[in-house]
């Protein structure tokens, strides 16, 4: 490309991709732990994953693979435009497909093709602190994560089964890394939060507006915060995806019609390619199809 | 009565610049005492009770704590976790504002059950059924446990206060004016309900206030303060029926007759 | 012991810091003991400093010289120089008082009110209860008063409840103000004999009774505090 001379590697330069790999490196000594770091001005609006771009800048070498995903799928605005930032300013390979990534920058999913050791998960995180919705001082909330007084953040859950007679947080679901910090998953689904534990990738979470860099290691154990009278479920949905077929899957519900119509999809757009390219057909699918899958009872 | 003394002060001063906090105060609070500290605004009764439940950090002096595996702690030697743990297991504190105490955006039974989440309890229905009877206990209408205490009086808001610390069986409980800014009626009620509590649960406190009809009602000894020193102290009925210094007998006759 | 309670030598008098600190003596070298099973009685005008005294003992005034002994609890303790706590401790188990006025609390029922002092020491609530309501029924309160707090009561039903109060405890040593003043004559009669009770239990009685018939009838000796007074003290 002409214009790549214009940028240095990957946008950033190089002493700020120093700073933020050491914020990186320290996150991964301490799982779960936020770090805070210099967040830099990035040639788009806080909220579309600032925090995201600088990390994968960061890591980012001339000879890895990017996916972007964006509530996993990888063809919507957001997802299309940061791969195309980093096609422009650092001329890597990009991929739709889960399994030939080296990096995946995501917006509120987790591939549901489980992922692979050698691979890094970049997480867009808009509110880094757990803690925030029910202590607003972060003095104070430091001070809980470091003398790890959790006790609030059943207070949470508390509230949702009162209410609720359930634990209704159904995203941002609070976790515990390695035993002792409690960090939020970013925005993801609680259907992706078994996904985390003990997951041979690396994840890392970039919060560009708040300044701070977290990480969980792989192999590490990332247990969802319950009670052991409601005991943490993830969603299940009643039918399988139309296009796919696919079960115990994460769906997303797409409108038809102005009648009501609709039908529940896989959310992750490269997962539900790869198995109609494999054969599998949904209920929607099952005309044009020849073969077709069992709906579940 | 136990033979060993919960608490341990000895010539405890604050210092604030030039200007005297509290100087010098000394005593020992044995367990199911209840200590009332009187004086007007200024007289270093704050001051004091900051002092001693760790929010302040007193310019000299020790204050020892005979903790619960038997050990006693000098509290300016213990760790902040330490120190934290503290204060929401074997103490109380009830601010004057219900406000300061409360999660006033949580509900009635979560800002109960809080304490009891913050040591490892993880049984909603055990939770629950906890907040519950101690909303009873303070004469909380169990119907109101999912109601946020925005929606509660002054006087329930105290309540929900006072249950909120005694959750977890605290073995000290520290209360700065608890009765203040409510209705004399609404005082009664929950005058009773405290000393009824402290009774039934053998507590210790040390009780602020400038209303010296609080100190006789629930009280079994107080401390008069003036310009930051204790100036008289005594068996609560002694110091006023029969008070010695000039203040102190200021004080006692200052009392309106109803 | 026969001789549970000895005051010897006590001094008492008041400042009044707030009338240019004016010294006013109420009693000077006030000595006596009272023997198990005896009613002593404080006699002689009113201002003489009967009341004083009995409060010294109950450790409700303060004493400037002397002390006050008693057996309790298997040791003898000074309640003169005694810590609060010991007061308290003394006050729970060892000495009781009957005061002149009852002091109500709010929204407690005169029934848990007598029932009380036995609850500090141990007794089970409905064991108590039904002590305290056998008291009262003894003492001719209506039953239909027993839930009630005594706030609004009459004078002469607040001091029966203050009497059951008192007398429901075996407190080896027992204070009684002037606890006849504002009852009727067969009430008076219920009192003298609960005294005559406690004297056969061999507790102490230290007791003010204007009333000369119930004086007489209760009192095993009888004391003039004017005998201790400063003026003639210092004279």
């Amino acid at each position: 490309m002409n214009d790549l001379a214009t940028y240095n590697f990957a946008y950033l330069d190089e002493q700020t991709k120093r700073m933020i790999r050491r914020a990186i490196l320290k996150a991964i000594a301490i799982p779960g732990y936020q770090v805070p770091f210099a967040s830099r001005e990035m040639p788009m609006p806080y909220g579309w994953g600032t925090g995201g771009v600088q990390v994968t800048a960061s890591i980012l070498g001339p000879d890895d693979v990017l996916k972007v995903i964006d509530q996993g799928a990888d063809d919507t605005t957001n997802a299309v435009s940061i791969r195309a930032f980093f096609q422009k300013v650092a001329n890597v390979a990009v991929t739709t497909k889960t399994v030939e990534a080296t990096i995946i920058q995501t917006r509120h999913r987790i591939p549901e093709e489980p992922l692979k050791e050698g691979q890094t998960l970049v997480y867009q995180v808009p509110i880094p602190e757990p803690l925030r919705f029910l202590e607003p001082r972060e003095t104070e909330t430091r001070k809980m994560h470091a003398l790890e007084e959790y006790g609030l953040m059943h207070v949470k859950l508390y509230e949702d089964i009162s209410r609720n007679g359930h634990i209704a947080t159904t995203y941002a679901y609070p976790v515990k890394v390695e035993g002792r910090y409690v960090m939020d998953p970013s925005p993801t689904p609680k259907f992706d939060n078994p996904k985390m534990h003990m997951s041979e990738a690396l994840q890392l979470f970039g919060a560009g507006r708040e300044k701070r860099i977290y990480a969980v290691p792989p192999f590490t154990e990332v247990v969802s915060l319950d009670f052991e009278d409601h005991p943490f479920e993830i969603q299940t949905f009643e039918k399988p995806c139309a296009l796919c077929g696919a079960e115990n899957v994460y769906l997303d519900e797409v409108v038809l019609d102005d009648r009501g119509g609709r039908m529940f999809v896989c959310s992750d757009t490269d997962h539900c390619e790869d198995r109609r390219a494999h054969g599998h057909a949904g209920s929607m699918l099952a005309s044009t199809q020849h073969q077709r899958k069992e709906p579940a009872e | 009565m136990s033979a060993v003394p919960l608490l341990k002060v000895r010539d405890v001063s604050k210092f604030y610049g030039s200007r005297i906090g509290c100087r010098n105060v000394s005593f020992e609070l044995y367990p199911g005492e209840v200590l009332a500290v009187v004086g007007e605004s200024g007289s270093g009764k704050t001051t004091l009770l900051s002092c001693l439940s760790t929010r302040l950090m007193p310019s000299s002096g020790m204050i020892e704590y005979h903790m619960r595996d038997g050990q006693y702690r000098d509290l300016a030697h213990m760790g902040e976790a330490a120190r934290r743990f503290l204060m929401r297991t074997d103490w109380g504190f009830v601010h004057q504002n219900p406000a300061d105490g409360l999660r006033m955006t949580v509900s009635a039974g979560a800002n109960v059950g809080e304490r009891l989440m913050a040591v490892g309890d993880r049984h909603y229905g055990n939770i629950r059924a906890s907040a519950s009877d101690w909303l009873r206990r303070v004469e909380i209408g169990e119907d109101r446990i999912d109601d946020q205490p925005r929606a509660f009086s002054g006087g329930m808001r105290q309540r929900l206060q006072i249950a909120r610390n005694l959750v977890t069986s605290p073995r000290l409980v520290f209360m700065d004016e608890p009765t203040g800014g409510l209705d004399v009626s609404v005082q009664a009620r929950l005058l009773d309900l405290v000393r009824g509590l402290v009774h039934d649960l053998g507590l210790a406190a040390i009780i602020v206030t400038h209303d010296l009809a609080v100190a006789r009602l629930l009280s079994h000894r107080m401390m008069v303060m003036k310009d930051g020193a204790v100036i008289e102290q005594g068996l609560t009925d002694r110091v006023l029926d029969d008070p010695r210094e000039p203040y102190t007998q200021l004080l006692v006759s200052s009392i309106l007759q109803v | 012991m026969a001789t549970p309670l000895v005051v010897s030598e006590v001094a008492k008098s008041f400042t009044m810091h707030l009338r240019d600190g004016v010294r006013l003596p109420v009693v000077a070298n006030v000595s006596f003991s009272v023997k198990a099973g005896e009613c002593v009685v404080l006699g002689g005008p009113s201002g003489v400093g009967k009341s004083s005294i009995l409060k010294m003992l109950y450790g409700n005034y303060g004493v400037d010289e002397g002390q006050i002994l008693m057996e309790h609890d298997g040791r003898l303790v000074n309640l003169a120089a005694a810590e609060p706590r010991t007061v308290l401790e003394v006050r729970r188990t060892t000495l009781g008082y009957v005061s002149q006025f009852l002091r109500v609390v709010p929204r407690v029922s005169a029934l848990d009110i007598v029932a009380e002092p036995l609850q500090a020491r141990g007794v089970v609530a409905e064991e108590a209860r039904e002590r305290a309501a056998a008291l009262l029924a003894k003492l001719n309160l209506p039953k239909e008063l027993w839930a009630l707090p005594p706030a609004t009561f009459s004078g002469g039903e607040q001091q029966r409840v203050n009497i059951a109060r008192g007398f429901i405890t075996d407190h080896k040593i027992l204070l009684l103000d002037e606890p006849t003043a504002s009852l009727d004559a067969k009430n008076r009669t219920v009192v003298v004999e609960m005294i005559a009770g406690k004297k056969a239990q061999g507790t102490a009685l230290v007791g003010i009774f204007h009333d000369a018939e119930v004086r007489d009838a209760v009192a095993d000796r009888i004391i003039d505090v004017s005998e201790f007074s400063p003026r003639k003290h210092a004279a």
